[in-house]
């Protein structure tokens, strides 16, 4: 028996949890050092696993499997392959950079930071449990019960509207979820009428569903996971929910959050349903496309910063669905690879954006100008978060975004260079932000703007140099993916397509 | 023994008692009304109890009491509770609960 | 070892000092991460630190050049693997260098006239209280550069690509207070952006192609490609190389960069990145190869460009949009020679380099200049310098006889070969850039004699010196290079034709007349120029404020209408559609969202009216449920 790494995992930030919310009133502060020192824990304890898991090197590991509900079939399984753990290591990372980006602004409105912290860690559980889940519906459960913390994390801590984006971003995901149930139960008659009714994931993929039935089950899955991720139509609940959370609570919802939505479609969706896959893949590209671009131009005519950082965002899930949809090598493995690294990038991005508004009091674009010159650092670190963002070569996201539009353009050549206009359109959102709130002459509303303080750098500091880590040496995390992908892709059965011309002999390999 | 008188009984008390729930206003009348309804029930399973020489009827007629016996405390609180705020037992009276 | 082979010879790997041919990119880059990350107390010591990685490497650089020498010339290319990127599927990606007489002929160009600039800058920004960015900022790009032309990858050169991209951007909104500054960073970013697309778009062709995208993958395998495919590719590079070269279509950036720095013109906007893109070309060889159409397309983007940019500079009144200006041109006669094939390969190159040379020398000649006059950059505010800048005057003239091609300066021999090139290849090309070559002429010549010669019209207030030392030394030696390095490039050893062979090929097309009759056509042409000049700006007064001119002098103030092109055609509508878009989103789509939620809330209200709150009615309802469901059973019974 090895050490149960995945459960750890999920029940270490769950106490941590309930222990924040338990410490009496008065002791904030304890209370907030407490949640911190837990999500340090377990982003040491995710990166500890995340390098025991690369040094062994096989394909899944970290198996746990408890019967749970015996008669139904369902079990408390988990397990991490390449695409899990990435991700489990995302969580990790962000949720003390999040934690220590909320130390004092809930206080600056004048609200109990407490639930806050308590709130961040049982979502914190719930992301890692739903990333390394192996049976379908304990996935399912947690996969809708991330929505009742975040609820309230939206509705709690926020700007005036915050109610109606808490209950338009409940709403709208509880009804992806409830069809996804629908599914879900779908899977399990399948499972039942092939002889034993089970939720195990393995069990559910080496099922023989008949096509049209796996045309039903597939789209009940992908609703869901296009409104979680968000894809073109079903994103406008992200603009509203990020444009009225604080944004440490924005960060962490697009950053970590939302990828649940992609992890379903590559880890759920792709395996359990590859006939229906392949038949909904050209549609899927195409709504994908349509995200990339619609979200780009919608992030240029944007005057609101946090808007515009979560359009950015539904363009870059736009780009991590199709490399997803691409089915083949580089684009499965450059879109798990842009999960990862779009988490990053925009969790900076939300998070400087956060450290302007505390300076100012706004979040709109034509509040600021001329910040650049009382406040270099900031202006610099925003500069740097946007240029990972806009997928600067050099920098993490460039890789998986490149990797997405190869894998992409080898098999849907249209799209692949529709989705490249792209990379103009992202130059232009993030260029003209910095441009209007940061260069130009020194205005009287940013003149008083202190750079930032040492709390500040010490969040910006790791992710930048993540980013990069990532941009310079991806090969340890890709190698990973990669190897995660691959039974995905082997499931789904279309195959990488051979290049035209194969390199001549004698080359370097 | 044949159950029908039993049951024709059992069924005008029902009757009775329905009609009473649906046109009297006073909560107090409705709850006895309720009660008689409950009886006539009661009434029906002891006889078919009876008719088939089975003690699972008076057992349900037991359950039926001891139902009743709670629903009549917990109502008659409720009901005393309103005539002290409101001056009223009148069933049409306490229609706040709608939106 | 074999390697493989890129042109016409093979590539191997070789220790000794080629090992450490990364040094050359390493130096520059913990340069730019010291100054750009360490403490404020640094900025004392800026002007060593600043110069000091741009001088390793140059070092490092020659020491490579000196080593390749001592090879057999088909053993000169070096393969310098130094770690993996990423590998996925059978896609595989590995850093490394590829040291040959092309990349080292860059590198030499970048560290040497690289580290001169540097060396002026420590004069040029010494008042500046950002100079420790500047610093940082500039060998980020010394790094950057070299990563470019090292890299043995299309994927890696393409890191280097955007990093240069980025200096630039950083460059030229260095002074981002502006709002100029600021808008034309984004601007030369946006415009470089479109570049990439095309540049993203043929690295990933290769990928479909060939499965790769190494130059050791690439080239040999070139040959065996559709025609199709490699014309797409083609074209897609030379959409990259528009971009980065400031060439049409994608030229209007450049004009604008000039809001940056002047050692930053010097070196980026017209030494070293914006020639990358006949580099990218260039270094392409294998692709033009079985691609005639695409070839066809860079002589006729270099041409037009090089006829554009010399009309623009005409009508300039700014000293460094002139030069800006006279940079587009100059790069369109070294895409004019790439265009030719391996014919005009060498040329371009030959070019690049003495351009190099001669046009850093005029940008920071006109930097000093403008160091003393406060900054000023209207010609119209200049005259009569050539007594109180003595240095500047004349390490500045020879700059400007070297770019209009009096022999025996630099600029005579790569631009006449070019011509000659074209000429034997292509009429028209031909005549292109023989005419182009008369505006140059003329264009220098108005520059020069606005600035250094006639009357006196400077501002009140200005008091012009001359620039220190350590300005004034780096003119010196460019200027030095503006008069010997056109013949040596071509003479010593062999010459830069025999260098270059091996990488890009060679071919002869013999000219129709003899090459001293076209010699002489050339100089006539340009001596044109220089007199219609003469005639106009060196014979009356100049007016300080500009006459209202020509259509076509107007036409060349306002850029020949390349950004009025780009706001009709993209902005404005871009603006609509963004705008419209935004609408859309929020009634359309998002109204779509709410208008559901609102139709459920209504049903639901009127589903209310059902609760009246009366007991009695719920307990008639309850009757006749339950009645219901007796007569249904009773009904089922029946049959």
């Amino acid at each position: 028996m090895t050490f149960p790494w995945l459960t750890t995992l999920i029940v270490v930030p769950a106490l941590g949890a309930v222990l924040t919310a338990l410490v009496p009133r008065g002791l904030e502060v304890t209370a907030k050092k407490l949640a911190l020192f837990i999500a340090l824990v377990t982003a040491v304890l995710t990166v500890i696993a995340t390098v025991a898991f690369v040094r062994n090197g096989e394909p899944v590991q970290f198996v746990e499997q408890y019967a749970w509900v015996e008669s139904f079939g369902v079990y408390w399984a988990l397990g991490a392959d390449g695409i899990s753990i990435s991700l489990i290591a995302l969580t990790g990372v962000i949720t003390p950079i999040v934690l220590t980006a909320m130390w004092r602004e809930a206080e600056a409105e004048r609200r109990n930071p407490k639930p806050f912290f308590a709130l961040v860690l049982l979502l914190e559980s719930m992301l890692i449990g739903a990333f390394a889940a192996k049976d379908v519906l304990l996935f399912y459960i947690l996969f809708e019960a991330m929505l009742v913390p975040m609820y309230f994390l939206i509705g709690l801590y926020g700007g005036p509207q915050r109610r109606y984006a808490a209950v338009k971003f409940l709403l709208y995901n509880l009804l992806g979820g409830l069809i996804m149930l629908a599914a879900v139960i779908g899977l399990y008659v399948q499972a039942a009428t092939q002889g034993r009714g089970t939720f195990l994931l393995a069990d559910l993929v080496a099922l023989d569903i008949p096509q049209s039935t796996q045309w039903w089950l597939f789209l009940g899955f992908m609703f869901a996971f296009a409104i979680k991720a968000p894809l073109w139509p079903f994103h406008t609940w992200l603009p509203d929910a990020a444009a009225e959370a604080t944004p440490a609570n924005a960060a962490y919802l697009s950053g970590v959050m939302d990828k649940v939505g992609t992890f379903g479609m590559i880890a759920l969706a792709l395996p359990l349903f590859p006939a229906a896959a392949r038949d909904f893949a050209p549609a899927i590209v195409v709504l994908a496309v349509i995200s990339i671009l619609y979200g780009a131009l919608l992030a240029i005519g944007q005057t609101d910063m946090k808007r515009l950082i979560a359009y950015t965002s539904i363009s870059h899930f736009g780009l991590i669905v199709l490399g997803i949809f691409a089915l083949n090598s580089q684009g499965a493995a450059g879109a798990t690879l842009y999960m990862v690294n779009h988490g990053l990038a925009t969790v900076a991005l939300f998070v400087i954006i956060g450290f302007m508004i505390v300076r100012r009091g706004s979040r709109f674009v034509a509040d600021y100008g001329g910040a650049a010159q009382p406040a270099p650092v900031l202006a610099g670190s925003l500069l740097f978060a946007g240029l990972a963002a806009l997928g600067l070569p050099g920098l993490a996201p460039f890789v998986s975004e490149f990797l997405v539009l190869v894998g992409t353009y080898s098999r849907y050549r249209l799209a692949g260079v529709l989705a490249t206009v792209g990379i103009i359109l992202a130059a232009l959102y993030i260029l003209l932000l910095y441009q209007r709130t940061m260069t130009g002459p020194a205005r009287e509303s940013t003149a008083g703007f202190p750079d930032l303080r040492r709390r500040e750098r010490l969040i910006v500091a790791p992710l930048v140099a993540l980013l990069l880590a990532l941009g310079f040496f991806p090969k340890p995390l890709l190698d990973v993916i990669g190897e995660g992908v691959q039974p995905v892709l082997a499931e789904v059965d279309v195959g990488d397509p051979e290049p035209l011309v194969p390199a001549a002999e004698g080359t370097v390999p | 023994m044949s159950p029908t008188p039993y049951l024709v009984l059992a069924s005008i008390l029902f009757t009775i008692g329905g009609t009473g729930v649906l046109l009297r206003r006073n909560a107090l009348v409705a709850f006895m009304s309720v009660e008689l309804m409950l009886n006539a029930c009661n009434l029906a399973f002891v006889a078919f109890a009876r008719m088939h020489g089975d003690i699972d009827g008076q057992v349900a007629a037991f359950f039926v009491m001891v139902v009743a016996a709670a629903e009549v405390v917990v109502g008659l609180a409720i009901i005393v509770t309103i005539f002290r705020t409101r001056r009223s037992a009148s069933v049409d009276d306490a229609s706040l609960l709608k939106l | 070892m074999t390697l493989g082979e890129i042109g016409e010879q093979t590539v191997s790997t070789a220790g000794g000092v080629f090992s450490a041919a990364w040094l050359l990119i390493v130096f520059p880059l913990i340069g730019a991460a010291a100054l750009l990350l360490g403490s404020r107390r640094l900025d004392r010591a800026y002007g060593v630190l600043g110069c000091m990685a741009p001088l390793a490497s140059f070092v490092v650089a020659a020491a490579l050049f000196v080593a390749m020498l001592g090879r057999e010339p088909e053993q000169r290319a070096i393969s310098v693997p130094l770690y993996d990127l990423f590998a996925v599927g059978d896609y595989q990606v590995g850093v490394g260098l590829l040291v040959d007489q092309l990349s080292i002929a860059f590198s030499l160009l970048i560290t040497g006239v690289g580290s001169l600039i540097h060396v002026y800058s420590i004069g040029y920004m010494a008042h500046d209280e950002n100079r420790q960015r500047f610093f940082g900022y500039l060998n980020l790009f010394v790094a950057a550069m070299l990563l470019l032309v090292l890299a043995d990858d299309y994927l890696v050169l393409y890191v280097g690509w955007e990093g240069v991209g980025l200096a630039s951007y950083l460059l030229i909104g260095f002074w981002q207070h502006k709002d100029s500054a600021a808008v034309a960073a984004k601007k030369a970013f946006v415009v470089n952006r479109v570049g990439d697309f095309g540049m993203s778009l043929a690295v990933m062709s290769m990928v479909v192609v060939f499965g790769t995208t190494a130059f050791a993958g690439v080239f040999p395998a070139a040959a065996d490609a559709s025609e199709g495919w490699l014309i797409a590719i083609g074209l897609l590079l030379l959409l990259g190389a528009c971009g980065k070269s400031a060439q049409f279509p994608l030229q209007s950036w450049l004009l604008d960069a000039m809001e940056g720095p002047t050692p930053v013109s010097a070196l980026i906007h017209a030494a070293t990145m914006v020639t990358a893109g006949v580099y990218l070309v260039v270094r392409s060889a294998a692709i033009y190869a079985g691609a005639e159409p695409a070839q066809t397309a860079v002589v006729v983007v270099g041409t037009i460009t090089a006829l554009m940019g010399a009309i623009i500079g005409c009508a300039k009144d700014d000293i460094k949009k002139a030069l800006a200006g006279s940079t587009m041109s100059q790069i369109g006669y070294m895409m004019l020679a790439a265009g030719l094939g391996p014919a005009g390969y060498a040329f371009a190159i030959f070019h690049l380099l003495t351009h190099g040379f001669f046009k850093a020398e005029l940008f920071l000649g006109a930097g000093s200049v403008m160091h003393g006059m406060n900054d000023e950059v209207d010609m119209r505010r200049y005259g009569g310098l050539r007594t109180v800048m003595r240095t500047t005057y004349v390490t500045f003239a020879a700059g400007y006889l070297a770019i209009i091609g009096i022999p025996p300066f630099a600029g005579f021999f790569s631009k006449d070969s070019i011509i000659e090139a074209a000429f034997a290849n292509n009429f028209v090309a031909g005549l292109g850039a023989l005419v182009g070559a008369g505006i140059t002429g003329f264009y220098m010549t108005r520059v020069m004699l606005m600035t250094f010669f006639g009357e006196r019209r400077w501002a009140p207030d200005a008091h012009p010196h001359e620039s220190p030392s350590v300005m004034t030394v780096p003119l010196w030696i460019l200027a030095g290079l503006s008069l010997v390095g056109g013949a040596a490039l071509l003479y010593v050893g062999g010459g830069i034709v025999q260098w270059l062979e091996p990488v890009t090929g060679e071919e002869h097309v013999e000219l129709g007349i003899p090459v001293w009759a076209m010699t002489l056509v050339i100089l006539a042409v340009v001596l044109v120029g220089v007199a219609v000049a003469w005639q106009i700006f060196g014979r009356q007064p100049l007016p300080v404020t500009a006459p209202a001119g020509s259509p076509v002098t107007v036409a060349a103030r306002r850029d020949l209408y390349g950004d009025a092109v780009n706001e009709a055609v993209f902005m404005r509508p871009g603006q609509y559609l963004t705008r419209s878009l935004v609408y859309v989103d929020n009634r359309g789509v998002d109204g779509a969202v709410v208008g559901t939620a609102s139709a459920v809330g209504q049903f639901s209200s009127r589903l209310r009216r059902w609760q009246t709150g009366f007991v009695r009615s719920y307990a008639l309802s309850m009757l006749a449920g339950a009645a219901v469901v007796v007569i249904a059973m009773l009904l089922v019974r029946l049959p």
